[in-house]
């Protein structure tokens, strides 16, 4: 009872219409791509249920942005690193399922070890051959990480642009260190070459649409646990930090816990998010830890509107869509939008799609709308 | 490989001697090697093949050098057909004939057609033996010098005699030093007395460097009594020596670093600084000035082509306006009216840098462009142990210079008043009548521009590409946090010891770890002092 009022209590209606529309479509593209015949209107055919999929993930990324962005104040710089952490727990389980199968024909090593010239497997990658180890290393390592960055980095009262330039410095060199080939982590090529996931083929049709409800699901509850934060007492004073942290430290709170706990869920999400990721797309490599991708998530949260849960998804889902499209038509100004979009975005839409969607409705109506939160400007 | 490339080369440089000789100095004469050299298409078993090398080194003339070469390595061969002897290599539909003296081709012949004069290693040794005694004697000085250092390293005993006569004949000093070095070398592989040795060691020691240590080391392996406690001694001393210049010369590749550093970073500290501004396009404008340059040169070389030894300094002031004006433009359109906003203007300046990365890679391509450097900025001379690089030593010289102008600027124009006013207290000085908006424009200018002269400087070192910027923008970020903002000694300090850092961790920790340790040292420094090395203290900090 009390858990049901925690989890439903900051429902409005546009959430309950994502999570609808979320789980609507976790059901109906496997029907429609599994059940309906290729040659009819109706077929999704398997690219688009890849490129889906990867976008859902990516919304959950950008999701675990505007909890700690859009609700806390903290622009992080480095939430792909939190992403391609989790991506590389699961794909570190996945090479362990390739077992014999790979080029070398070695049972016990991944293949890019026996190329190196290893003869036992580095501590590191003991248990990963267990799914349930790998889910919580999934969960642990960027959670982990998160909490000892955010501890030292919020003790000491690191903020604003500050913490933005160092946690870009901490993907910057988590990246230089995953390219390292004696790291351990595939160097250069990352992990791929993926054959099963819990026995079934990742490839299979039926395996793709499962990853791909997984996703949705996943995301739908990423949605849950952070309205359900944000909305809760907690979420209050992470407001209180966002806008006026010295004026809560007056008040006898200590904005650095409350802090450290949105960044570890958030980083918990982010890893979740790219563990969902790997399986999909069928390759990590250590490019998920450029500084460029992680300023590129801030952007889809800014486009959708912080500090709105329906805006990071929404921002997300478009971002990359008109990504995929440009690429394949105008692939030389993919990069002249973007660069445009985050100049127009802060210039003219510092609230996003959602709040530009509020406020016509709010001058529609006449009446000023006190249903999504505003996020204010932040100060420093 | 690296001997066959020796090997070649050596021939070549002989063949080239045998030219030169033929040609002006006529010694014993072509006629007489080829008759000796002849005779050994018809020598029975090895005495006799080693009677006729010893003619042939007899005659004290360089011409028979290749000949003599090539039969120790075994491509000297005999044609079945009429006994003629050629030197051969593989090519053509079987072996290339080759000319023994004057080292033209003299067509092909098949595997078959051609038999190998055969030597044994008795043999091999006389050949070298009376082939360095003709390198030492050659009249060219690259030759002997060569040949000198060559026994040097192998510390050949047997050359004694040879180097005798040649250090009593040899004209030219440094080739005399170097000849008697290798006498030295010569003397401690050899059964001389002690006293002869000491004398040896002292002189290798005074020489110093690697090959004396590995000689010494050799030499103190094996000996023993006086000359091993000798020999230990000057390793010792040559050891310190050379960690000296060892230390020198990554203290040197630090302040190159942290010169290079500098320049990038400079012009941040300053919009930082003033405005508060994080400048992602920053590195963008770096590449602006790197992309002026190339257009400078390019149209000097087409159209002046005298000037080219100028169009660095031609490139200055253009790179420092064309950064500069773009500058203002982002300023003047965009993180105006973003002020109080610093992640917005993160966001919208990162923006800024996609968008001139595209504009940069659709007008000029996305591969490295070709800046020359002039004849100044080439080459390198030596202190000691130590290589210095013509161009590294400039951008020092130039980043130093960019520093004091741009101190002198920011502490005795009125410009530089106004914006230590407005970054010390924006308010109180917009009070006092100063124009914060045009001294924010004006920072933002210059510190474009100076970005953009850091970008002529690092187009001589870097590659020229549309992603000249990225690689630089974290350093430079770092560089600027560590050193405390609103500072310029500190961003400084802070280059400096960031390079210096960067490479004494290289050595034993490699470069990409040891950027990495940088990076966590600066992250975790940062939580000691959130406002860097040289932070403002007062009460503007809080503003």
């Amino acid at each position: 009872m009390i858990l049901t009022r925690f989890f439903l209590g900051g429902f409005d209606r546009g959430i309950t219409v994502l999570i609808a529309l979320l789980l609507l479509l976790a059901l109906i593209v496997p029907i429609l791509h599994l059940a309906v015949p290729p040659t009819s209107f109706f077929h999704i055919p398997t690219f688009i249920v890849a490129l889906l999929g990867k976008y859902l993930t990516y919304a959950l990324l950008a999701l675990s942005l505007d909890l700690v962005w859009g609700y806390c104040g903290i622009l992080s710089l480095g939430h792909g690193a939190f992403f391609a952490l989790g991506g590389y727990a699961m794909g570190m389980y996945l090479m362990r399922q390739i077992g014999s199968r790979g080029s070398y024909g070695n049972a016990e090593l991944p293949d890019f070890m026996v190329f190196l010239n290893w003869k036992e497997l580095p501590w590191f990658w003991y248990g990963f051959d267990n799914f349930a180890f790998a889910l919580l290393m999934v969960m642990l390592v960027p959670g982990l990480l998160a909490f000892v960055f955010g501890w030292f980095a919020f003790r000491s009262r690191v903020t604003g642009v500050y913490l933005s330039i160092i946690t870009q410095a901490m993907t910057y060199a988590l990246m230089l260190a995953f390219f390292r080939n004696n790291m351990g982590f595939g160097g250069n090529n990352g992990l791929t070459d993926f054959k099963d996931i819990l026995g079934f083929n990742v490839q299979a049709p039926e395996t793709r649409m499962a990853l791909f409800s997984a996703s949705a699901v996943a995301l739908c509850l990423g949605i849950l646990i952070t309205s359900a934060l944000v909305n809760s007492k907690y979420g209050k004073l992470m407001i209180g930090v966002r806008d006026a942290e010295s004026r809560l430290r007056f008040l006898g709170y200590r904005p650095e816990s409350i802090k450290l706990l949105a960044f570890t869920v958030s980083a918990v999400m982010a890893g979740v998010a790219g563990a969902l990721y790997v399986p999909q797309v069928g390759i990590i490599n250590p490019g998920e830890f450029d500084p460029g991708n992680s300023i590129e998530v801030v952007i889809w949260t800014a486009v959708g509107g912080r500090g709105t849960i329906v805006g990071p998804v929404i921002g997300a889902l478009l971002v990359n869509a008109g990504k995929s499209w440009f690429t394949g038509v105008l692939p030389e100004f993919w990069l002249f939008a973007l660069g445009g979009l985050f100049v127009f975005v802060t210039l003219f839409m510092p609230k996003g799609v959602v709040g530009l969607w509020t406020s016509v409705k709010a001058r529609w109506r006449a009446k000023p709308s006190a249903e999504i939160t505003q996020p204010a400007e932040a100060q420093t | 490989m690296i001997a066959g490339a020796m090997r070649a080369l050596k021939v070549i440089v002989f063949v080239l001697l045998s030219c030169f000789a033929s040609a002006s100095l006529a010694w014993s004469g072509e006629a007489e090697i080829r008759t000796s050299i002849a005779q050994l298409a018809a020598a029975k078993g090895f005495p006799e093949i080693e009677k006729i090398v010893k003619d042939l080194a007899a005659l004290g003339d360089p011409l028979v050098n290749p000949a003599l070469t090539a039969l120790a390595d075994g491509n000297l061969q005999v044609r079945k057909s009429d006994n003629a002897v050629f030197i051969t290599r593989d090519g053509g539909s079987g072996v290339v004939l080759i000319d023994p003296i004057t080292g033209k081709e003299a067509g092909e012949a098949a595997k078959t057609d051609v038999v190998k004069i055969k030597v044994n290693n008795n043999l091999r040794r006389i050949i070298r033996d009376s082939l360095g005694n003709l390198t030492l004697q050659s009249p060219d000085t690259a030759t002997r010098l060569q040949a000198a250092q060559t026994i040097f390293r192998n510390s050949d005993a047997s050359q004694l005699v040879a180097l005798d006569a040649a250090i009593a004949s040899e004209k030219v000093s440094a080739v005399r030093t170097q000849m008697e070095l290798a006498r030295a070398s010569a003397i401690l592989n050899s059964d001389r007395g002690d006293d002869e040795k000491v004398a040896a060691i002292t002189l290798i020691k005074e020489r110093g460097g690697r090959d004396a240590l590995s000689l010494l080391t050799a030499i103190e392996a094996k000996t023993s009594g006086l000359v091993k406690d000798q020999a230990g001694a000057a390793v010792a001393g040559i050891e310190r020596t050379l960690t000296f210049w060892a230390t020198g010369q990554n203290v040197w590749y630090g302040l190159s670093l942290g010169s290079v550093l500098l320049l990038a970073a400079i012009g941040l500290a300053i919009t930082f600084g003033v405005m508060g501004v994080i400048n992602m396009a920053h590195g963008e404008m770096v590449m602006l000035g790197a992309y002026t340059t190339f257009v400078t040169q390019d149209i000097i070389r087409e159209s002046f082509p005298g000037l080219f030894n100028w169009s660095l300094l031609i490139a200055l002031p253009l790179a420092f306006l064309v950064a500069a004006i773009v500058g203002v433009i982002i300023e003047r359109g965009i993180i105006r009216h973003l002020y109080g906003r610093p992640l917005e203007t993160l966001l919208a300046t990162w923006g800024v840098s996609l968008i001139l990365q595209q504009g940069v890679r659709s007008i000029f391509g996305p591969t490295n462009q070709e800046v020359g450097n002039p004849s100044w900025m080439s080459g390198s001379f030596q202190i000691g142990e130590l290589d210095v690089t013509w161009n590294r030593l400039w951008i020092i010289v130039f980043s130093l210079i960019v520093f004091f102008v741009l101190l002198i600027a920011l502490n005795k124009t009125p410009l530089g008043l106004q914006m230590r006013a407005v970054t010390q207290n924006r308010r109180m000085a917009s009070a006092m009548g100063i124009r914060t908006p045009f001294v924010d424009s004006m920072t933002f200018a210059l510190g474009s521009g100076i970005a953009g002269i850091a970008g002529v400087a690092l187009s001589q070192i870097d590659n020229v590409s549309p992603n000249l910027g990225q690689s630089y923008i974290i350093d430079s970020f770092m560089v600027v946090v560590f050193g405390g903002v609103g500072n310029l000694w500190g961003t400084l300090v802070g280059a400096l010891s960031l390079g210096i850092l960067n490479k004494f961790l290289e050595p034993f920790a490699g470069a990409v770890l040891g950027k990495i340790i940088v990076l966590i040292l600066i992250i975790l420094f940062i939580q000691k002092r959130p406002r860097g090395l040289f932070a403002l203290k007062g009460r503007a900090v809080e503003a």
